[in-house]
């Protein structure tokens, strides 16, 4: 188990370094002056090259990359060029709705995969499965925008349940920002949990044909009992791996779902960003996002080889 | 020998939207750029089928000429997907094991980190946004998951013996891959490149919806969503309509591919996460 998680680390690094260096230098060829870009065209050279000094943009390349990862491994993510005030601040003021919506969103997809998986298994080639079957290629089929702008013309504007957007922030308690952000997770949610479900009842189905069920069945379970006990807990392996995923997913596919709700995070951070050429923002952001998808994927990776000895042989 | 019931029911929705694409290119049913704002919010009829969209437009047409941008834009991904994935698996099943196996799949390893949604925003920062950006953004995103697939798919026919005789027989791997590992493998590839169309579809019509996809005026389903959208409450068609249109056709592509893995080979398992 060391040797095996010494190297999942190194390669943990590896790809984080990489990773940098691929963002940085598809920013890098990106054509235009910062600088001259926020002075506007009217400015004199000699401001511009000013901006240039104290925004950094007059060191090299490789000074350049090393002071931002080095920055970013001190938490300091640099200034932005439009706002002036530092990226991490930004980035935490963001994340406040992001992250919590991406989670609220990965637990309503396994609140609804699971039950819906493990019931189609169960009731395999019936009705039952068939129903839930089509229902999940109906839901891999939708785009979570659109069914975004259906379920805010139910809930918002037709019953005024919810309010159809903005965010009130978690100064005012936990309540009234989750119901901000529940029409959202939902429309996250629902075509992840299709993809999910249709995993867990194939994965279950695999198990179901092993001899330990058999074995289980033998000794006089009943097919429910071999079900619950057994299959579905080694079927949850493959399970956990699409999870993982699926988290990187509902992050990214975030920034469109909060185009739609007016919520401050990231995803309306890096419009802003972009729109304004402000590189070091969008620079951050991305780099963050793919930080926060490979640390999960490797903590998913450890989780199995704590669970399944077989597996770190295998690496 | 009797057809499944998916892979009908997937073609017909597959062709459907791929002759609307193709009629569009000799007639639609209105001029796309014909403006008529007495006729606009016009609710599905029989003057307008689909009925017309806050300009009085067409959506009918729209529709057709939005499929075109869909098509195209998901079908080159695909092919950027298929024509660069396909020789990096084939190369790095035939070096398994070397350094240049394992340079291709961290490679890959690598690209999967990237949400293909965070890619296509960092092309469209540097590159600013247009149909191009997006073919290339969602083909990037497609490298790896042809070059995975080829490999594990290729590695199976290594050991196999005829695999042997051809190498007995004095074969450079090279030429083993093209002659004989890919002709076994094309199946599977074909089936993955339905289920990746279908993806691309949903991606561009995404991109488009954000704004970073075709520009106009060039029709696309995601952009007469993005501009539906302060409207749905007032005429429901104009954002239900282009939302059905992308449903059934992805939908008719996972069918279809489906369908394909039945009937071509039932024991492969495509991957579509």
């Amino acid at each position: 188990m060391i040797r095996y998680t010494i190297g999942r680390v190194t390669s943990l690094f590896l790809s984080l370094v990489v990773a940098s260096m691929v963002i940085f230098a598809v920013v890098e060829v990106v054509p235009g002056d910062p600088a001259a870009y926020m002075l506007g065209v009217n400015a004199r050279p000699d401001t511009i090259a000013a901006l240039r000094t104290e925004l950094g943009l007059d060191m090299s390349a490789p000074e350049r990359y090393l002071s931002w990862t080095s920055g970013m491994l001190r938490g300091d993510f640099g200034t932005s060029y439009t706002y002036r005030t530092p990226v991490t601040q930004m980035i935490l003021d963001r994340i406040v709705v992001s992250l919590p919506l991406a989670i609220l969103a990965l637990g309503l997809t396994v609140l609804i995969a699971f039950p819906a998986g493990i019931y189609a298994a169960s009731r395999r080639g019936k009705l039952g499965d068939m129903g839930v079957m089509g229902a999940t290629q109906l839901g891999v089929a939708v785009p979570n925008f659109w069914f975004a702008m259906i379920l805010v013309l139910i809930f918002a504007v037709k019953l005024r349940w919810v309010s159809a957007g903005g965010f009130p922030g978690w100064g005012h308690g936990i309540l009234p920002g989750l119901k901000a952000l529940i029409l959202p997770a939902i429309a996250l949610a629902l075509p992840q949990a299709a993809i999910l479900a249709r995993v867990m009842r194939s994965s279950l189905l695999d198990m179901l044909g092993e001899d330990f069920i058999r074995t289980a069945r033998a000794k006089g379970l009943t097919r429910r009992q071999a079900l619950w006990r057994h299959a579905v807990r080694n079927a949850l392996i493959p399970v956990l791996t699409i999870i993982g995923l699926q988290f990187s997913f509902l992050l990214a596919g975030g920034i469109v779902i909060e185009q739609i709700f007016f919520l401050p995070g990231l995803g309306r951070l890096i419009f802003q960003a972009i729109s304004a050429r402000d590189l070091i923002v969008v620079e951050s952001v991305v780099m963050l996002l793919v930080a926060l998808v490979i640390i999960v994927n490797f903590a998913v990776d450890l989780a199995y080889a704590a669970v399944d000895p077989r597996l770190r042989v295998r690496a | 020998m009797r057809l499944p019931r998916s892979l009908l029911l997937g073609a017909l929705l597959t062709a459907l939207f791929l002759g609307g694409a193709a009629l569009s290119f000799v007639w639609t049913p209105y001029d796309i750029e014909l403006l008529s704002i007495p006729d606009r919010l016009q609710a599905p009829g029989w003057t307008h089928w689909l009925g017309t969209d806050q300009l009085g437009r067409d959506i009918l047409s729209m529709i057709m000429m939005g499929a075109r941008t869909s098509i195209a834009v998901a079908l080159l991904a695909v092919g950027i997907g298929m024509g660069l994935g396909i020789p990096l698996g084939l190369t790095a099943a035939a070096r398994r094991g070397s350094l240049l196996d394992e340079v291709i799949m961290r490679g890959n390893d690598l690209i999967f980190a990237f949400p293909s949604l965070v890619i296509a925003i960092l092309i469209t920062a540097v590159f600013g946004a247009g149909a191009m950006n997006a073919i290339i953004a969602i083909g990037i995103f497609n490298i790896p998951v042809f070059a995975r697939l080829t490999r594990g798919a290729a590695l199976s026919f290594w050991s196999r013996d005829f695999i042997l005789a051809a190498r007995v027989a004095g074969k450079s791997s090279a030429r083993i891959s093209v002659e004989h590992i890919l002709p076994n493998i094309a199946n599977l590839m074909i089936v993955q490149g339905t289920i990746q169309f279908s993806l691309g579809i949903l991606a561009e019509a995404a991109l488009s919806y954000i704004g970073l996809g075709a520009q106009p005026p060039t029709a696309s389903w995601g952009r007469m969503l993005a501009d539906a959208q302060t409207l749905a409450s007032i005429a429901p068609h104009v954002a239900l309509v282009p939302g059905l249109a992308i449903v059934l056709m992805v939908l008719g592509l996972n069918l279809m591919g489906d369908g394909l893995r039945d009937l071509l080979d039932p024991r492969i398992r495509v991957d579509r996460t």
